[in-house]
């Protein structure tokens, strides 16, 4: 737990954080969104100490942060910027290992913590741990810049807009990743962005800022329905209310760019192209491109033998819903389901789009801020 | 042309480039790390190279004599503005980010410096390493006057005897000796850059 007790921040005479209090729980997942200059990263380096608080205090666990000697501090703590800052002198494997070391771990534990990570992203070690990071793209810098912070197994992870520089397909794709990571370890994080978008698909809980002061701190659902203050609305944009969310039809939040197989493929073949695109499972048609059903990367590695065709090990056991169907009840099916993505069938069995979580929200952010952002 | 103060020359430029070195890096280091000192720092090796090398090694002289040590005390003094400099410059460079980002992963300063800094610093270091050396090699010549030896010594001896063809082969060695240094030290120097490849 992370708590904020009448803290307060100045540079110099400057004061940009009057009187902050807050309470942030294990296993959080934690958006501060706000104007530029607001103070969002200022408020995020007083958890790690970059910045010195002026007054009040700061505790985790219990535990006041200035009582914490400041290098154990930070390095029980993940930190991940915007500009990456990884490591030029150092290869994937090292910049991955800076935390452990400075743990003294042993040689062999940090090395399986790493071949860990890289799997956890599905960057294969043997092809990555020894490059450096000018020979990785952007997105894949990032990735590592990531992992370096999840190490050592830290409980909390403060990040600064990690994604912001990175294009808007690779972001999507980080934010999953980041997304499931989440899921699966349960740490807590601390996610400072400008992006609303960003902020309601990550964030359990969301604090608004501005000016220093905690406008809102409430749930995207929450946020979105009920703005707390005027700034914040103007913030979400022009808002309109106008359109009924329950008119919305599957064909109206999904996205049309999908990815099929014919059944005819290899197995061999599939494996090669989701690790192209970078996705987990593909959606298999039958010659007249009828839906037939899903072949996920593990069933792949599971039962797939060399020269298997697609058809023989797919799953014709998945939920579909229709186009026409209501975006609601398809929405609440998708979240029952276990399912990245719910696929979306015309009333011929061809495949129409998926739905996914990013779908969803892009949707929704336009019915509610207007048509602007298209894809 | 005597090996011997071919041998000697050699001599002079390596031991010096060791103590230019450790003094020069020192001092670099020191200087990036406190800002109040660093002008004062850059201000006397600047200052040092601007006094003419016979004065200088002539005042070295009073207190180590006509001495190898004073030689190599006088190439020392007068090698370490682009080490130091350049150790400064390689510092500062670096990116903010990164340095962020070892500090904010709990790396005390002394970590950073040497897993960090200095690594990402050294080519910018080396480059003055490598100027130091060059330098050096023509200062050493003007180490026989306080009886430093080496192939100031044999330049000498050949222009009092008026032997032209020894005067050439030192001339020679010492421009060999040069390039040699700087063609080794550039190439180093290239590997060196982490963002080449
Ligand atoms: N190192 C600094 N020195 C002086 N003022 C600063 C410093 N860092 C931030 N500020 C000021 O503090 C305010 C909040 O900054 P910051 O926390 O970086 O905002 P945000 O991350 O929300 O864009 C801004 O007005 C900024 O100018
Ligand atoms: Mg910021």
């Amino acid at each position: 737990m992370i708590e904020f007790k009448h803290v307060k921040k100045a540079y110099q005479d400057n004061v940009v954080i009057e009187d902050l209090s807050l309470t942030i729980n294990d296993g959080e997942f934690i958006c501060i969104i706000g104007p530029s200059g607001c103070g969002k990263t200022t408020t995020l380096k007083m958890i790690n100490r970059l910045n010195k608080i002026n007054d009040g205090e700061i505790l985790i666990d219990g535990e006041n942060i200035n009582n914490i000697e400041v290098n154990k501090l930070r390095q029980g703590i993940g930190y991940v910027i915007q500009q990456i800052g990884l490591f030029p002198n150092m290869t994937v494997a090292q910049n991955i290992s800076v935390v452990p070391n400075l743990l003294k771990w042993g040689k062999e534990k940090i090395e399986r913590r790493v071949k860990e990570l890289l799997k956890l992203i599905n960057m294969p070690y043997d092809e990555y741990a020894h490059k450096y990071p000018r020979e990785l793209s952007g997105g894949q810098q990032q990735r590592i810049g990531v992992l370096r912070a999840l190490a050592a197994n830290p409980p909390i992870i403060l990040m600064d807009e990690p994604f912001g520089a990175l294009d808007p397909i690779t972001r999507d794709i980080l934010q999953d990743e980041l997304k499931s990571i989440h899921k699966q370890l349960k740490k807590t994080i601390v996610f400072v962005t400008h992006d609303m978008d960003e902020a309601v698909k990550m964030a359990d809980r969301i604090i608004f800022m501005e000016s220093g002061n905690i406008l809102q701190f409430a749930t995207p659902e929450e946020l979105l329905n009920k703005p707390a203050s005027p700034i914040i609305k103007e913030f979400l944009g022009k808002i309109s209310y106008s359109h009924n969310a329950n008119d919305l039809t599957c064909a109206d939040v999904m996205r049309t760019k999908v990815f099929t197989v014919n059944r005819k493929r290899k197995t061999l073949e599939c494996i090669n192209m989701m690790n192209q695109r970078d996705i987990g499972s593909v959606i298999v048609v039958d010659d007249d491109d009828k839906f037939m059903g899903i072949v996920t990367i593990e069933t792949i590695k599971e039962k797939g033998v060399p020269g298997a065709l697609i058809e023989e090990i797919l799953d014709r056991d998945v939920k579909t819903v229709l186009i026409n169907h209501n975006a609601k009840d398809a929405f609440d099916e998708f979240y029952d389901s276990k399912l990245d993505y719910l696929t979306v069938l015309n009333r011929n069995k061809t495949v129409a789009g998926i739905i996914t979580k990013t779908s969803m929200a892009k949707a929704l952010a336009s019915l509610v801020w207007g048509e602007n952002n298209d894809s | 042309m005597a090996l011997q103060n071919l041998i000697e020359h050699i001599q002079l430029v390596l031991i010096s480039f060791v103590f230019t070195g450790i003094v020069g890096l020192i001092l670099g280091i020191v200087g990036y790390n406190f800002k109040k000192v660093r002008g004062i720092i850059l201000m006397i090796v600047d200052v040092l190279q601007t006094i003419p090398v016979l004065a200088l090694l002539g005042i070295i002289m009073i207190f180590f004599g006509p001495t190898f040590t004073t030689v190599v005390i006088g190439i020392v003094l007068y090698s370490l503005l682009p080490v130091v400099r350049n150790t400064i410059v390689g510092l500062e460079q670096i990116d903010p980010a990164i340095i962020e980002a070892a500090t904010g992963m709990g790396m005390g300063k002394f970590q950073r410096l040497v897993k960090v800094e200095f690594p990402l610093a050294f080519p910018v270091i080396f480059t003055g390493l490598k100027i130091a050396v060059v330098t050096s090699i023509g200062i050493g010549v003007f180490g026989a006057v306080v009886g430093g030896g080496g192939l100031g010594s044999t330049i000498n001896t050949a222009i009092r005897i008026q032997d032209g063809s020894v005067l050439f082969q030192a001339t020679l060695a010492l421009v060999i000796m040069s390039l040699v240094f700087d063609f080794v030290m550039t190439l180093v120097e290239r590997r060196l850059d982490y963002n080449r490849k």
